[in-house]
């Protein structure tokens, strides 16, 4: 059971059947998706399809001597069997990676993090393709491998490197933000700083479809059909251009139903290539569809920082500056996803919710053998880490100030007169009114009686903690002047066409992966438009059908698409007006619209429902002066800023003292993601997004031994939180509409994972504070809040 | 998706002609009772067998609790879930229902059963340190309708092996009742629902008269195998139980115990859970006991 603000969950279950626009209402797409008639990529059956299996690589770091494939290829139903060198043949074997490094699609010289792509085998099964693999005879030359991050820049670490010409050390980039001289400036006048080593291990985003693709192509049309899980399937096609070399116009990227996608599904995998490489090959249809293992051990990882906070404060708990070192793993691959001007994401917004006076991060960031990616599992481009980074040291700070942390918080917020703020290191919030949502969650907690609950107990001897996270968020990328991925813009079209009937399709350039885009962009366009939910046809995902945009993640489809469907729609209607005035035979300056049709003014009982006016757009009447028939639109929408949706989240938890469990009894969770479109989807979101940061807070982590091997490449190994770990969530909202976005819409899909990690390892904490603790890293296991109680805390790496 | 190497598959349809398979096909063959330990071996390819005799169809046979004065018998192809669900155990040995409630999830105790779990010998597995807390010994049938009978130490050769041989079937476990106030209790701490044992904990008490006439601790995850500790059973007996006699018991587990580090946690910490968890579980076999 959930509670909720304001549910009640018996009063929407038609609501698409009205033209009601924003409101609760059941997901258009899960009569399909409950009843097992969804389509994802492994459903995909085609004659004639073949299926691809990849061959990796057990070691870390070892030069490839030799590979023999002749027992393989002898094998049962194999049809082909490619290697590095095969595909070096054809200029195939390096692509570029999202942040302008390459990757290897198949290894050449050397392997460099354990399970990278050595070779792959097509066969008439998946099982003869696993077979054969066993078949092929790799001798390998094992080289020393850097698994310690804080080794990776010592001069006698290996180079891992070697492809880049003149590449001497394991160093990828360095990047800086904020006035340094400045920071130091206040940090030197401080009365406080409080000072932590605060580690983000990595975690993965383990969707519940792995990655995978069939490849159709057609060698007489040229033409090459791909099925694949991306969240991003036009970026796909035009990066698939560029590295393949075939005209774009002839290639097809269909991102069917996606089982979950967390940022996992945007980089371009050398899977998908192998499946493309496959098809000309062999000249039939090749499906690849890796298992959970590939997918934990190769696939884009997230988080992997290490950092050093300092907080400047007055004693009477003003803040007034924060900095920070960050040492970044980046793995044997630069794979990060983020716009190429911002190598570290949006990390700059480390400076959270406070009006400080001055803010300063530098970082460096290095190659390890580790697997390649770096930005994924819904982080909205690094927020994540710099969220947890300012709530975790405002806490401390709390805890050496003997200030309550909830009082901290409302000392230093941005005021809402402030708006638009511009942080100390550049980044402009759009709008804000951070109090009332703090006062909110508070009161929903019973903040003060679990404080005097808290009280008790310590005397008891029990511990319990309440922690706290206030967070910003910055979603919605672009615009495309500042933000690009490869040189495309982050700019997303959307296309509206009203058939005759007066039902519609609309087709976007974003793609859900289960965040229930169907129903949302439905909810737009009948709230602009008047056309019911259930008349209005969303499609997306097939770029042969759909308008060019840069996809779905860093919760970026209602600030970017979602304003593109609100634009479209509003043009659809400025064209029904024209149509309207000419069947109505009045001024357009004499019409209103009412929801769903355009009436006379003073005359009510004059009007044309938006159906009749698509009826005459497609009809044989005549049509005003320049006005041609038809009734669609389309628009490229280039957002004009990110959109800051923010909230404040409680959370309570019980550690068994005996064996330092950790207990999440309660979790308030208070967003504010400015206009509320679907409030059940809205609290979807939330509930994942919460459940994820229990898993990241108390046990997610990929962690390697010694020699570089993965111990998370298995759901045995790699925890993820279930039912049983997680209360009842208690969600409510606030409304701050974001004053540039054409219906006040923030981004809400990574808010609740953003949000949740600090405040429960915040509350542990807390729950900590008798033993005089003022940090603990993640993931917060029974074993390692033993070792804190002891005062024996220890980083995860 | 995860596919094992190629393999031949038969259902058995007797327990003697299950032997009969093995004894022919010798090591190549492998017995699948629930095959939630087996079967993701296979796809991972850790484990590869030429030959899998299905016994699913020996649960008519092998599926049974049976209670009577002097023991109870419980047949190998017994599912978690019926062990969960057994009024006759809960009332005798609490201990299985605390166990099984912490064991996997519902699906898998649905499918798992108890000789599989034993014949894993996985030395985090929980049932094994049920049957050790409560002295069970181990039925084995052989070719010619042969049997004998081993006990949990016998019975547990190392991790992942035991005493049955590749001609061998595990057919039933036999728990020895005594004519004494008994409780027993089960404790298991972990990183998350479902998860293998960090550290696991048995208790099993039997009363006379308000003193210990016996008593056993069973671990998991803390060595090769699971293991009683009988350095604890002498020391209990003959006392009245009480919290000092609980502490002697725990720092007895701790110091007898050989875990590892690993990412469930680490050594110190688990030695620290042997202690924490024999404390709590013999406090609440004796609260059943005297109940």
């Amino acid at each position: 059971m959930t509670t909720t603000q304001d549910a009640k969950l018996t009063e929407f279950e038609d609501n698409d059947q009205k033209p009601v626009g924003f409101g609760r209402m059941l997901r258009k797409e899960d009569a399909r998706l409950l009843r097992g008639r969804g389509r994802f990529v492994d459903d995909v059956q085609l004659p004639g399809m073949l299926h691809l299996a990849i061959l990796r690589s057990p070691f870390a770091h070892a030069n490839i001597v030799s590979i023999d494939t002749s027992a393989a290829e002898a094998s049962p139903g194999v049809k082909a069997v490619v290697t590095g060198e095969t595909l070096k043949g054809l200029g195939l074997a390096w692509m570029p990676t999202l942040s302008n490094d390459v990757q290897a699609v198949l290894a050449t010289d050397r392997v460099r993090f354990q399970g990278q792509e050595v070779a792959f085998v097509v066969a008439e099964d998946r099982y003869q393709a696993r077979d054969a693999l066993e078949l092929i005879d790799v001798e390998y030359e094992v080289l020393e491998p850097v698994v310690d991050v804080r080794k990776a820049l010592s001069p006698d670490a290996p180079v891992i490197r070697t492809d880049l010409e003149g590449k001497t050390d394991n160093h990828v980039f360095d990047w800086e933000t904020g006035d340094e001289e400045e920071t130091n400036r206040v940090f030197a006048s401080a009365d406080v700083i409080v000072k932590e080593d605060i580690v983000y291990p990595r975690v993965h985003p383990a969707p519940m479809e792995t990655c995978g693709s069939v490849a159709d192509f057609d060698p007489v049309e040229g033409k090459l059909r791909l099925w694949s899980t991306t969240q991003a399937p036009h970026a796909h096609r035009t990066l698939y251009a560029i590295v393949a070399g075939l005209p774009e116009h002839k290639i097809q990227v269909i991102a069917p139903d996606i089982g979950g996608g967390f940022g996992n599904k945007v980089p371009i995998y050398p899977g998908y290539v192998h499946s493309i490489v496959g098809s000309i090959v062999t000249g039939k249809p090749v499906k690849w569809m890796e298992d959970r293992s590939e997918n934990l051990i190769s696939t884009g990882f997230a988080r992997d920082y290490i950092m050093r906070a300092e907080i400047a404060a007055t004693r009477e708990g003003k803040i007034l500056a924060i900095r920070t070192n960050v040492l970044a793993d980046h793995g044997a691959f630069n794979g990060t996803a983020a716009p190429v001007k911002y190598p570290a994401g949006f990390f700059g917004v480390f400076t959270g919710s406070y009006d400080l006076q001055a803010a300063h991060c530098k970082m460096t960031a290095v190659y390890t053998n580790k697997a390649p990616g770096g930005v994924a599992y819904a982080c909205s481009f690094r927020i994540t880490e710099a969220v947890y980074l300012v709530e975790r040291i405002v806490d401390a700070l709390a805890y050496e100030l003997q200030i309550d942390p909830a009082e901290l918080r409302l000392k230093n917020f941005i005021q809402p007169e402030q708006f638009p703020y511009t942080t100390k290191t550049g980044w402009v919030y759009d709008s804000g009114d951070y109090e009332p949502t703090m006062r909110l969650a508070m009161e929903m907690a019973g903040y003060d009686e679990l404080r005097k609950e808290q009280a008790e107990k310590r005397a008891r001897g029990e511990l319990m903690g309440i922690g706290i996270a206030f967070f910003t968020e910055a979603v919605g990328a672009g615009p495309r002047k500042n933000m690009d991925i490869l040189g495309l813009g982050m700019a997303d079209g959307c296309e509206l066409r009203v058939h005759p009937t007066g039902k519609a399709v609309v087709r976007l350039s974003v793609k859900t992966q289960g965040q229930g885009h169907e129903t949302t962009f439905a909810q737009i366009i009948a709230e602009e438009l008047g056309i019911p939910p259930a008349d209005i046809d969303v499609l997306h995902g097939d770029t042969d059908n759909t308008p060019f945009g840069l996809g779905t993640y860093g919760s970026r489809s209602t600030p970017v698409s979602g304003a593109a469907a609100a634009l479209v729609a509003r043009k659809v209607r400025d064209k029904a007006k024209l149509i309207a005035s000419g069947m109505l035979e009045v001024s357009v300056a004499d019409l209103d619209w009412v929801k769903g049709a355009f009436q006379v003014k003073g005359d009510p009982g004059r009007s044309v429902t938006i159906q009749e006016i698509a009826f005459r757009a497609h009809g044989a009447g005549d049509l005003p002066d320049g006005v041609e028939g038809g009734l669609e639109a389309q628009i490229c929408y280039n957002p004009s800023n990110l959109t800051y949706p923010h909230g404040a989240y409680i959370c309570v938890v019980d550690i068994d003292p005996g064996t330092a469990e950790v207990k999440v009894r309660r979790f308030i969770a208070v967003d504010d993601c400015g206009t509320r479109i679907n409030p059940m989807i809205i609290e979807g979101q939330v509930h994942g997004g919460l459940t994820d940061g229990v898993g990241m807070a108390l046990m997610e982590m990929i962690s390697f031994d010694e020699d570089g091997n993965c111990l998370g490449a298995s759901l045995m190994d790699y925890l993820i939180p279930t039912a049983l770990e997680v209360p009842d969530w208690e969600t409510g909202y606030t409304v701050t509409p974001s004053p540039h976005h054409p219906i006040g819409a923030k981004g809400i899909g990574e808010s609740a994972t953003v949000g949740s990690p600090p405040a429960i390892v915040n509350a542990v904490v807390d729950a900590l504070k008798p033993f005089g603790i003022r940090h603990a890293d993640m993931p917060l296991t029974p074993s390692r809040v033993w070792d804190a109680m002891r005062g024996q805390a220890t980083p995860p790496i | 998706m995860q596919v094992p190497a190629p393999f031949e598959y038969e259902r058995a349809t007797s327990v003697d002609q299950a032997i009969g398979l093995l004894e022919r096909l010798g090591s190549s063959a492998r017995l699948v009772a629930g095959g939630h330990s087996l079967l993701p071996m296979m796809k991972l390819r850790l484990a590869n067998f030429e030959y899998l005799i299905d016994i699913n169809d020996l649960h008519a046979e092998l599926g049974y609790i049976r209670l009577s004065d002097d023991e109870v018998r419980i047949g190998a192809m017994t599912r978690h879930r019926e062990l969960l669900e057994s009024d006759v155990l809960a009332g005798v040995f609490p201990i299985f229902a605390d166990a099984e409630k912490v064991i996997a999830d519902p699906i898998v105790r649905n499918r798992g059963t108890l000789g599989g779990s034993l014949c894993q010998a996985d030395p985090s597995e929980d049932l094994s340190a049920v049957c050790t807390t409560l002295d069970a010994s181990c039925v084995i049938r052989g070719p010619g309708g042969s049997e004998r009978v081993v006990t949990m130490e016998e019975f547990h050769v190392g991790p992942y092996e035991t005493a049955v041989a590749d001609n061998e079937i595990l057919t039933e476990i036999r728990i020895p009742r005594k004519s004494f106030k008994v409780g027993s209790a089960y404790a298991k701490v972990e990183r998350r629902a479902g998860d293998w044992a960090v550290v696991s904990a048995g208790a099993a008490v039997w009363l006379d008269q308000g003193r210990i006439v016996d008593a056993r601790v069973g671990l998991a995850a803390v060595g090769p195998n699971t293991t009683g500790i009988p350095e604890i059973s002498a020391a209990l007996r003959g006392h009245e139980p009480d919290e000092s006699l609980f502490e002697l018991a725990g720092a007895i587990a701790a110091r007898s115990c050989d875990p590892a580090t690993d990412t469930r946690g680490s050594a110190d910490y688990k030695r620290h859970l042997a202690d924490e968890l024999t404390r709590r579980t013999l406090r609440k076999a004796v609260e059943r006991a005297r109940s």
